[in-house]
């Protein structure tokens, strides 16, 4: 949250009517179609119950935080882990019966490199086509275009060890593509990348929705990733909250969102609430209302707690928010557990 | 070529290039057993005559054999060792979503450490006329394939560990724990016969004394009393090579088992 009101970039991008209803009838077969997903580690359940479409053509976000489950979803899709109860299809093929079929089409990046280091960026290209049944010519051709494409061609006799941490995820994206797949899934796939690289990474995925038609999920917890998805899925705690265009999201909060802290924030809210009639929430030990002309009421507050108050910040609704107000938890203060 | 076949060869060209752009792991593979054998042969070799050791031998000529297979042993163990971390967070992790089975996997693994293994034997089998054996051109093609055989099973033992476990930590303790006993246990360093009736029925259920036997007698083809108190050659042949296949079939059979987390 931040206390400047200036529109966010996705705006545009949202569309008031159902994106998910609308797209399934422009294409008779999904890109991908899971229903009553579960999945659980031992007795630690990791997804509860998921079910969700996503169109051929868009971009679609898994929302999160960390033991959200969105990774474990991730898993899934890209052939990874066993499917245990459920039903998913993806691209035509059922997952539990057709993986070798589904991998040809399905390009996978993972959030740990999976580039050799100690092989040249060509070298990793030519070893993952040839996992994909190319050879010869068409292999030559592909390596070339997708080096060309990437802007990695002057680097392409260098050990990929010795790239940049942005050029490295840049080899990932390059063997991802190599064999040209319908679907292309990534996990996290900005971690460990500054924010230039990350705008000119997603304005490519943009750009190979637009171009190549292809479909792409990704996961993350990196809100301005999530606004550039034409839809997001928010999962918290193994269950998939919600799902919709990012603009739409935020559309379901109510207004302006006014955030306050305060020493006694309990006492404090219940007295707002009392005093002002407005309803408050705590989160993370902060005050949250959500007002439409939040500049009045940040005046009224302070004019009639100001002694209590330490600060106070308003702001249009960002997607933490709608994470807020879904799940009742604050985005970064979950306990903190490995997938 | 097949796509198996074009799958299985891409996977064994990249740790044959990774292997020879890492110097430390060529030269360490190799070295270390040869220093041993030196310095426990020519140690040994004056005091040391174990029972049932073949008449008209010494030590440091008993030894060799057995130093030729930790070297195979070292290689082939630490050429499969990387399946540990790789599959979670490097090279592997594509190749699991790749559209190609484990088997495939598993071979093309396997036949990359074997044939890492297998080189720096053969160097070892050069050092042959230091330990006082004669090589003719039919030993060295019988002794070389025996290698083979051995490097490829050795090789399917560290990638059933490999995919079996979580940490390499624990692959360095199964490593010390049963890798070595079966090396020692293999009649390397000392014959069947001259052992305790309980630890020979220990050797004797060992597979790799077989394999061990095998490459004795390619070694002491041509020398006069070697071979005689091991087991027939072709039946030690035979009893490794169906080890290397069945350490082969096991490997594969955890490699499709295993999760990728």
């Amino acid at each position: 949250m931040s206390v400047s009101a200036s529109p966010t970039p996705s705006d545009e991008l949202s569309a008031p009517i159902d994106a998910r209803a609308d797209s399934q009838s422009a294409s008779p077969t999904p890109a991908a179609e899971a229903a009553h997903v579960s999945f659980s580690y031992g007795d630690r359940t990791a997804l509860d119950d998921v079910s969700f479409t996503i169109a051929r053509g868009e971009i679609f976000g898994l929302l999160g935080p960390n033991g959200g489950g969105k990774t474990t979803l991730f898993k899934l899709i890209s052939t990874l882990a066993p499917l245990q109860a459920g039903d998913v299809r993806i691209l035509g093929c059922d997952l539990r019966h057709d993986t070798l079929a589904l991998r040809r089409k399905l390009g996978v990046v993972f959030q740990h490199p999976s580039v050799d280091g100690k092989l040249t960026v060509a070298e990793n290209l030519a070893h993952h086509g040839r996992l994909y049944g190319i050879s010869g010519a068409r292999l030559k051709a592909r390596i070339a275009a997708m080096l060309d494409q990437l802007g990695l061609s002057a680097r392409a006799g260098d050990l990929a060890e010795t790239l940049s941490g942005g050029l490295k995820r840049r080899v990932e994206l390059a063997k991802s593509l190599l064999h040209e797949p319908e679907l292309l899934v990534l996990d996290e796939p900005s971690t460990g990348v500054d924010p230039a690289a990350r705008r000119e990474f997603l304005n490519y995925l943009a750009h190979l929705r637009d171009a190549g038609g292809v479909t792409i999920v990704l996961t993350t917890h990196y809100m301005e990733e999530a606004e550039r998805c034409d839809r997001i899925g928010v999962l918290h705690q193994g269950r998939l909250v919600a799902i919709a265009p990012p603009g739409e999201l935020k559309a379901r909060v109510g207004g302006d969102v006014v955030v306050i802290v305060a020493r006694e924030a309990a006492a404090l809210s219940a007295r707002i609430n009392a005093q002002m009639g407005v309803a408050t929430m705590m989160v993370d030990g902060t005050i949250r209302i959500e007002r439409p002309r939040g500049h009045e009421f940040v005046r009224d507050v302070v004019e009639a707690f100001g002694a209590e108050i330490e600060t106070v910040t308003f702001g249009k609704p960002t997607l933490e928010d709608v994470f807020v107000k879904l799940t009742g938890a604050a985005f970064h203060a979950g306990p903190p557990m490995a997938e | 070529m097949s796509e198996t076949g074009l799958q299985a060869g891409t996977l064994w060209l990249r740790e044959i290039t990774r292997f020879c752009r890492q110097r430390s792991r060529v030269i360490g593979s190799f070295l270390q057993p040869l220093v041993f054998w030196i310095l426990l042969g020519a140690g040994l070799k004056a005091s040391f005559k174990p029972a049932g050791m073949p008449a008209g031998m010494n030590y440091f000529q008993y030894l060799y054999p057995g130093f030729i297979v930790l070297v195979l042993l070292f290689t082939a163990i630490f050429a499969t060792i990387s399946t540990v971390e790789d599959r979670r967070e490097g090279f592997l992790q594509s190749v699991l979503v790749a559209p190609i089975s484990r088997r495939t996997i598993v071979l093309g693994q396997a036949l990359g450490a074997t044939t890492l293994a297998w080189v720096p034997s053969c160097i070892f089998l050069v050092l042959a006329p230091l330990a006082g054996i004669r090589l003719t051109l039919g030993a060295v093609l019988f002794a070389a394939s025996m290698m083979a055989v051995i490097a490829f099973a050795l090789t399917c033992i560290g990638l059933l560990i490999a995919w079996k476990i979580e940490s390499t930590q624990g692959f360095h303790a199964i490593m010390n724990l049963i890798l070595i006993p079966i090396w020692l246990l293999s009649g390397a360093f000392w014959p069947v016969a001259g052992a305790p009736a309980a630890m020979q029925l220990t050797m004797r259920l060992n597979p790799l004394t077989y394999g061990m036997s095998a490459l004795r007698a390619s070694l002491y083809t041509g020398q006069t009393a070697g071979a005689a108190s091991l087991p027939a050659t072709l039946f030690a042949v035979a009893i490794a090579v169906a080890f290397a296949l069945a350490m082969f079939a096991l490997a594969v059979r955890t490699a499709e088992h295993a999760t990728a987390f």
